[in-house]
């Protein structure tokens, strides 16, 4: 599964026992690709010492202040690995 | 940030430095080495001088904003590669309607290399908390009171990007040089906690 900008994808919302890269505040909020990255090594994995980790596709996903806080006008961009996120 | 903080911080730093000599996975002499590669030729005056330069040739500001890394090497500066154990540069440009503001909420990242040393508010919980829930108020707190008409896209650097703000070029600047230009750039307005 990859995501093209424009797609609108749902944050997994679980709290895994391990290292993570997805903050708090988005998970189980959804947000729309606005930027694809590159593709890097999963921290989860290698915080784990995962050999090899999991290379994959990393994308800006922007976030509505409303959404998230139910406040404010401004937007908030995180970046979110692959198996971060599902389709919405 | 306080003193205090600062004192806690390094506090900090020194007991995890201890735990990973102890692991044995750094040597004291290895840290020393990689904090003095990553702050060799550091500055805020390298983000500058890139900023200038898409201010005044539209082809780099368009090479810019599309692969940050390339623009980065085109003036000069040796970036790590992208892909793994490298990292892509992706600058984000104001306009009249819009404001970028650049936080790392999980720890610290910004380029370095461009931006020089983080300062001690970047890495300060209260920068890191507040800015993604209310940016206008903070942004405020630095000096920066934007019309309510102005968008403001707050970016979360959790990956291995690196965000630089591109500032729009003030008015009245049309007859700066390019150093002259570069002058006019500070680190905060690379970050987007200043206009420029």
């Amino acid at each position: 599964m990859s995501y093209p900008a424009g797609a609108r994808v749902r944050v997994r919302a679980g709290d895994p026992d391990h290292h993570t890269r997805v903050p708090r505040y988005i998970r189980g909020h959804t947000g729309e690709v606005v930027a694809v990255l590159g593709q890097w090594p999963l921290p989860d994995d290698r915080a784990r010492g995962i050999v090899p980790p999991r290379v994959e596709t990393c994308y800006a996903v922007r976030f509505s202040a409303a959404d998230l806080w139910e406040s404010g006008d401004h937007t908030v961009t995180v970046d979110l690995w692959e198996s971060y996120v599902d389709r919405a | 940030m306080t003193g205090h903080e600062d004192e806690h911080a390094a506090v900090r730093t020194r007991r995890l430095e201890e735990r990973l000599i102890a692991a044995g996975l750094a040597s004291d002499e290895e840290i020393d080495a990689f904090l003095t590669q990553l702050y060799a030729n550091a500055s805020p005056v390298n983000g500058a001088r890139m900023v200038a330069r898409a201010w005044t040739d539209p082809d780099y500001r368009e090479l810019l904003l599309a692969d940050g890394n390339a623009a980065a090497v085109a003036a000069g500066f040796a970036l790590a590669p992208s892909g793994p154990g490298g990292f892509q540069l992706q600058v984000v440009a104001n306009t009249d309607q819009a404001h970028n503001v650049i936080v790392c909420t999980l720890c610290s990242c910004y380029p370095v290399a461009l931006l020089g040393p983080s300062p001690g508010w970047y890495k300060s919980f209260a920068y890191r908390s507040r800015t993604v829930r209310e940016p206008r108020a903070v942004l405020a707190e630095f000096g920066v009171t934007l019309p309510d008409s102005v968008r403001i896209s707050v970016w979360d650097s959790t990956s291995e990007a690196r965000y630089m703000v591109l500032p729009s070029r003030p008015a009245g600047t049309e007859a700066l040089g390019a150093a002259e230009l570069a002058d006019l750039v500070t680190r905060n307005g690379l970050i987007g906690t200043a206009l420029v």
